[in-house]
């Protein structure tokens, strides 16, 4: 373990930039993802249309593709952002299709008839979805939305492919200057990449837990 | 549109919602505008640029060595993964605890760790110098991580087949093996088709990974377009459509093969780093 004297700062920085990465990204997904989603259902029929092709190009398209426009091709247009900025900005472009799409099945999942009682006994719109769909909906979400952020916490590390030092990055590196200790190396960032989506999921499973209906 | 939820629009209704529209349609129509806009002022839109995806060498090299490459990789470690997910698979669902608990290991481990610190490791390990190249670490790594998620599709394909159904072949006297193999795991292949030609997309779309360690495929092949005519707008415009074009025909083969076979239920696959509840369906496709 003689690769740990003197870069446990390293490390720790490289899976800072990795957390980093993680929550920005994750609150601008999810504030796109439900945007995106808002316009899936709305009555307007161009947003419903813009947002289906916004989510199917984005969904069938790498994530690494998504990368090339953002750090490639897009200085060649004239937009140069920080390092920091344009990595978060292909994992949102990336990311939001995902969370637009779990919103969807979400709300989806609740049984139509929940919606009709709640008419049914002169609920109005508004009333129905605050007090009827809504909270279904945002229990059923969990599940789906919380594989999608834990697909983006390891899709974090497509940044290394594009000079953001974060947790790969920084794996590749020291695996060029101890290559004796590979596997020690690889088995110590795994396990921090494992770290972060095991508390992730606990996340998950305590909120579904909590919102359970009795 | 369903009309659970509100009443049918009134006139005033309609009114707004033609409103809506129409604002909708300058908000869309401004943003391509201003996309076009900007490539055309940028100078993005001129054929020099364009020239290498109408020239039949560079065709042939995109595709050929790109394009097929790619799907040589994936359909590989698709095949490799089906095999690997199969054995962990049926593993994790083991009577013996010292087969169940060493798969339950390695497929959580694989599934939690990301692909691309996964590959690379692989690479820098057994790839390099007189190792097996970047195009096997691809497939290597692509082979762990699909397999892995093979293995708890093909574990949540098992248990949904009804219980009569073992109890039903146990009960005529077969074996364990004879009750995994005839009657269980053929009724299970149908219902995690989908599943698994979902898994294909994903397995696609992470073949571009390959291009962090210099694996050959499409993205390297791009690559090397971009740096040679520095054409790098057009490049990713052209890598981007091939890749949807590939990925819209497979989700369609999905869709048919989830119609066809399984209807409206949909398999049900536990997260990674959870075993028990926090249960996502599988027919949304994962990441």
């Amino acid at each position: 373990m003689t690769f740990l004297d003197g870069n446990v700062g390293l490390i720790l920085q490289g899976f800072w930039l990795t957390i980093q990465l993680l929550v920005l990204s994750g609150i601008c997904s999810i504030v796109l993802g439900t945007l995106l989603a808002a316009a899936r259902v709305s009555p307007v029929p161009l947003l419903r249309g813009a947002a289906v092709v916004y989510v199917s190009i984005f969904r069938n398209t790498p994530l690494l593709v998504v990368f090339i426009f953002v750090f490639i091709a897009g200085p060649r247009l004239g937009l140069n952002y920080p390092f920091l900025v344009k990595g978060v900005l292909a994992m949102t472009l990336y990311t939001s299709a995902f969370v637009a799409e779990a919103l969807r099945s979400g709300i989806n999942s609740v049984p139509v008839g929940q919606a009709e009682a709640a008419r049914s006994i002169g609920l109005t719109f508004g009333q129905c979805m605050r007090e009827v769909v809504m909270p279904q909906a945002l229990r059923a979400v969990i599940p789906p939305m919380a594989s999608v952020l834990i697909a983006m916490a390891k899709n974090t590390s497509v940044a290394a492919a594009f000079g953001l030092a974060e947790a790969t990055a920084t794996m590749r590196g020291l695996t060029n200057n101890n290559a004796n200790e590979r596997l020690m190396i690889f088995l110590v960032f795994a396990l921090g990449y494992i770290v972060i989506v095991e508390l992730m999921s606990f996340a998950a499973n305590r909120l579904e837990r909590r919102w359970r209906v009795a | 549109m369903s009309l659970v939820l509100f009443d049918q629009p009134g006139p005033r209704a309609r009114a707004r919602q033609r409103v809506f529209n129409v604002l909708a349609l300058v908000l869309v129509a401004g943003l391509l505008a201003l996309i076009v806009w900007r490539l055309h002022d940028r100078g993005q839109l001129e054929y020099r640029l364009w020239e290498p995806f109408v020239t039949p060498a560079y065709i042939q090299a995109i595709l050929v060595d790109g394009l097929l490459k790619t799907l040589q990789a994936a359909g590989t470690s698709i095949v490799l993964a089906v095999v690997f997910g199969l054995l962990f698979g049926v593993g994790k669902l083991s009577d013996h605890a010292w087969v169940r608990w060493p798969s339950w290991a390695v497929v959580e481990f694989f599934r939690a760790v990301p692909l691309l610190l996964l590959i690379t490791f692989v690479f820098f390990t057994f790839g390099v110098g007189d190792g097996f190249g970047p195009y096997w670490s691809l497939v290597v790594g692509l082979t762990l991580y699909n397999g892995s998620v093979l293995a708890e599709i093909f574990r949540a394909g098992i248990l949904a087949v009804p219980a009569g159904q073992g109890e039903a072949a146990s009960a005529l006297g077969m074996r364990k093996t004879q009750v995994m193999t005839l009657v269980l795991l053929p009724q299970a292949v149908k219902i995690m088709l989908p599943s698994l030609i979902s898994q294909c997309v994903v397995a696609l779309k992470d073949t571009s990974l390959g291009a962090y360690i210099l694996a050959p495929g499409l993205t390297f092949i791009g690559r090397s377009v971009y740096t040679e005519f520095q054409n790098q707008v057009p490049t990713a415009i052209v890598l981007a459509a091939l890749y949807i074009a590939v990925n819209l025909v497979l989700t369609a083969v999905a869709t048919w093969a989830q119609r066809r076979y399984v209807g409206e239920k949909s398999l049900v696959v536990p997260m990674v780093g959870d075993g028990a509840s926090g249960l996502a369906p599988a027919g949304q496709r994962s990441i």
